[in-house]
């Protein structure tokens, strides 16, 4: 065998992969999506009426509107927490391994359905938030029944599983020289201005990689709020990607949920984009990585 | 005499004055530093708390009956008593939860298995060789990487559908033996492109095929990583939802996250809400159990797959 095609053999199985369970998916939802293919019968070329269907409809216009907030709300607040948290963890710290432990358990748990069971015990109108907000005078909370409120449940669930983009946080600034910080402490440099002359610009790399993969994976968010709050109070919680699966999975309109796919899709794909492109004005990449 | 004693007194004046500065700006230094160091330990412990306490909740809420689960924020219960899970275990269903936790394994096993066997080979392939078209297919690779899976979940359902697997296992493990989800191949290959190649080379010129190679002298330094991999993948693919939400349909098939999600819904009026809370405590155990077993394997998989990305 020619020894140029070796690596070829080995990446094989992937190759196979990515044509027949990526590829051709990806293209297949595409075509679906100008089809009325409801899964009895046959697809007829409906052209881009499930497209225009979608955006003349409110409902769906609202599941865009609430994944946004949604990505929004929780997207920086993750990484702010992720990153503070991490800074304090880069002390010398006794202790760290119960740190790293509390603030990184929820992460691991956090996409069990139990968490969600928990969740909703939590925020019931007699549930212990509510207990807990009652011993500092504060009335209880319809959260479940007010469309803010159950928006904030599903947020606070997101944002409590910062820890995996703090573990990541926290090897890079392991990566940043320590004669750094301590030039920085002669000069009386504060701590708080350290944060963001020194620790901030030498890890935007790693910044800008947590903040491609959040954006993605809150664009797509289905469990949290498919598990605890449902479609909410007037559809507040009604996220993009539980309308596709309601069309797709409950009603079997295949063309109409894979045309909202392709929406979600582009979404992602065009912001992804841009960050990309404006990468050069503020990730700064040391010149040997 | 008299003078020069006095300018060596007037020395040693200001010599003291001069220490006495650095010695309180070195003391308040020193101060500022432990307040500094109490306030990140105040931070940090009070965070701490807020992160695990609905977990300690959850734990504590299994030993309680209804009416201290509501109304105690306290989560030591008041009585340990383990009815909640004898009970809960048997569910409303014909089925208990340990067949659902038989179910689970039956597609987690091999799921972790294939991930690991397809993803080290594909990685060995990016990270060792050079082959016609290597940029582009690594382009694509990574760009995997990003692809929103939302896109691809239609037509997949579409295909097992027409293979007539729809209700079986095989959906849920099938893109694992195809290396599927990037970003296990791309922890190994960052691990991989990070050790040093002579091994390798010296493994050549004693004979070595391109396959021992992979087995005798990759394998045995890749071991941390490949935990690193079944770890993850054991975590997500037992917390998975949606992945059987779309696939299962029949009861005798449901994983636990299924079983979970219905035992909450079908509980309408006078629900043993400990026996639910004890049932999620179960599911979580796995996650629990194998993070305090295999911690460090947690945090240098996550370090890996993020810190060169």
């Amino acid at each position: 065998m020619n020894k140029s095609k070796v690596g070829l053999l080995y990446i094989l199985p992937w190759l196979i992969g990515f044509v027949f369970l990526t590829a051709y998916p990806f293209l297949n939802a595409l075509v679906t999506s100008f089809t009325d293919y409801n899964l009895i019968g046959s697809a007829h070329f409906v052209g881009i009426d499930n497209y225009i269907s979608l955006f003349t409809k409110k409902d769906f216009i609202k599941t865009i509107n609430n994944t946004f907030v949604y990505t929004l709300m929780t997207v920086p607040l993750q990484l702010a927490f992720s990153l503070i948290v991490a800074f304090i963890l880069n002390f010398e710290l006794k202790g760290i391994r119960f740190y790293r432990t509390a603030y990184y358990i929820p992460s691991i748990l956090g996409g069990n359905v139990a968490v969600a069971v928990l969740w909703r015990f939590m925020f019931q109108q007699n549930g212990v938030v509510n207990f807990i907000l009652g011993r500092f005078g504060i009335a209880p909370i319809g959260w479940f029944s007010r469309p803010a409120g159950a928006m904030t449940i599903i947020i606070l669930l997101k944002i409590w599983q910062f820890g995996s983009s703090m573990l990541i946080f926290l090897a890079a600034l392991k990566n940043v020289p320590k004669e750094l910080y301590e030039a920085a402490d002669v000069d009386g440099a504060k701590k708080f201005r350290q944060f963001f002359t020194i620790t901030i610009p030498l890890i935007t790399p790693t910044i800008f990689f947590n903040l491609v993969m959040q954006l993605n994976n809150a664009f797509q968010e289905f469990n949290g709020p498919y598990l605890v709050t449902g479609n909410g109070p007037l559809n507040a919680t009604y996220m993009t990607s539980m309308f596709i699966y309601d069309n797709a999975f409950k009603y079997y309109r295949m063309g109409y949920a894979s045309a909202a796919s392709w929406v979600l899709f582009s979404i992602i794909v065009v912001i992804t984009l841009v960050l990309f492109y404006t990468q050069d004005k503020w990730v700064f990449y040391s010149d040997e990585g | 005499m008299n003078t020069n004693n006095s300018a060596y007194e007037m020395r040693v004046d200001s010599m003291s004055t001069d220490n006495k500065r650095t010695m309180s700006r070195e003391l308040r230094r020193q101060r500022s530093e432990e307040i500094s160091k109490a306030i990140r330990y105040i931070i940090l412990t009070v965070g701490a708390f807020i992160m695990i306490y609905p977990i300690l909740w959850l734990i504590g809420g299994t030993f309680k009956d209804n009416s201290e689960i509501f109304t105690s924020i306290s989560f030591i219960p008041s009585h340990i008593d383990f009815k909640a899970y004898a009970d809960g275990w048997h569910t409303r269903t014909q089925y208990n939860f340990g067949k659902y936790y038989l179910n689970t394994f039956m597609y987690v096993i091999p799921k972790i298995f294939f991930t690991v066997a397809s993803s080290t080979l594909v990685a060995y392939g990016f990270a060792r060789f050079e082959f016609p078209f290597k940029k582009i297919l690594f382009a694509l690779f990574m760009s995997t990487l990003f692809l929103p899976q939302v896109v691809i979940r239609i037509p997949l359902y579409l295909m097992w559908k027409k293979f007539g697997l729809l209700d079986t296992y095989i959906p849920l493990i099938a893109t694992s033996v195809f290396a599927n989800e990037p970003f296990f191949v791309f922890m190994i290959i960052q691990f991989l492109r990070s050790t040093p190649t002579y091994l390798d080379e010296a493994a050549t010129l004693d004979g070595c095929n391109s396959f021992q190679r992979l087995i005798f002298i990759i394998l045995p330094v890749l071991k941390p990583t490949i935990v690193s991999c079944l770890i993850f993948q054991f975590i997500w693919s037992f917390n998975d939802f949606l992945g059987p939400l779309i696939y299962i349909t029949s009861l005798a098939k449901y994983p636990v996250s299924l079983a979970l999600k219905m035992s909450v819904d079908t509980s309408s009026g006078v629900v043993a809400w400990n026996q639910i809370l004890a049932m999620s405590f179960i599911a979580l155990l796995p996650a629990i159990i194998l993070y305090f077993v295999a911690q460090k394997y947690f945090t240098e998989g996550i370090a890996a797959s993020g810190v060169k990305g």
